[in-house]
């Protein structure tokens, strides 16, 4: 059997993984990408616990359902938005669209 | 060492790797590729935990809907950053940095959790955990209200996403 640890293990390692995506990567869909990494670590936290923890009780898959839902409409509203600005601006660089810097 | 043992840690060196290759590469459609493996990975994971109906939707919702809005999007803002430049923005080490000591400090936190080495208790076989999961969907005691929470989420997302992402219609008053 494989011990609840190599989970928690496996999602720390893909959370750091999106974290340094988002933090690192110059492209707003690289960016939104990284996102997707976090969720999916978050998932894999969530479907493991319940597993492990609480396997008579169905929030551990109920909220990871939830967090699809949020996933699908952050991505879909992320990608809309990536799409305005280059047709305004013809850039997708994160660091080249200040026009709201301070 | 069992075959899920092995199954596992093959599928998570395959996360990891495929994971570690969408961060780095620098043509945006090879990450996005990548991107879709990592996001299988997860869905054998689900299989592994014996949440048979997450797997699914992850294959239908993830690969099938999201990572190919992202090769659409990728592919609808070619020419630029995404081929000739470098794909790290200047606070690169920084980035780096704290996502190595986030996910160090992770691993010495769960070290230090004294459930850990747990192992899965055995699920009923007469309980249908889809069942369940369904029943609890809809069910005023459960998760009624942030199903329908999470539908007028989607509904506004999908209205916004189409408002932000429509293309302008020339103004002749605002014209300069």
């Amino acid at each position: 059997m494989i011990p609840l640890s190599w989970y928690l293990v496996l999602a720390a390692a893909l959370f750091s993984l999106g974290l340094y995506g988002v933090l690192a990567r110059k492209n707003a869909i690289a960016i939104l990408m990284g996102v997707e990494l976090m969720l999916n670590a978050v998932n894999v936290n969530l479907v493991a616990f319940w597993r492990y923890l609480t396997p008579d009780s169905v929030s551990g898959q109920a909220f990871a359902v939830m967090v699809f839902a949020v996933a699908a409409a952050e991505v879909a509203v992320g990608l809309a938005l990536v799409i305005s600005i280059y047709r305004r601006r013809k850039t997708v660089a994160a660091d080249e669209i200040n026009l709201m810097k301070w | 060492m069992t075959v899920e043992q092995a199954v596992f840690l093959f599928t998570s060196f395959l996360i990891l790797f495929s994971g570690f290759m969408m961060v780095t590469r620098q043509n945006l459609v090879h990450a996005a590729l990548y991107l879709v493996v990592a996001l299988f990975g997860v869905a054998v994971i689900f299989v592994l935990l014996e949440a048979g109906f997450l797997a699914v939707v992850q294959v239908l919702v993830y690969i099938g809907a999201i990572a190919i809005l992202m090769i659409f999007a990728v592919m609808l803002t070619r020419g630029d950053v995404s081929q000739e430049q470098e794909p790290v923005n200047a606070n690169f080490g920084w980035a780096l940095l704290l996502a190595a000591l986030f996910c160090f400090g992770l691993i010495v936190l769960i070290g230090q959790w004294p459930a850990i080495d747990s192992q899965a208790p055995a699920l009923d076989p007469e309980a249908d955990t889809v069942l369940d999961l369904g029943a609890a969907l809809v069910s005023p005691d459960a998760y009624v209200i942030p199903f329908e929470v999470a539908s007028v989420l989607l509904l506004a997302a999908l209205i916004g996403a189409l408002v932000v992402a429509r293309p302008q219609k020339k103004n002749p008053r605002s014209a300069k």
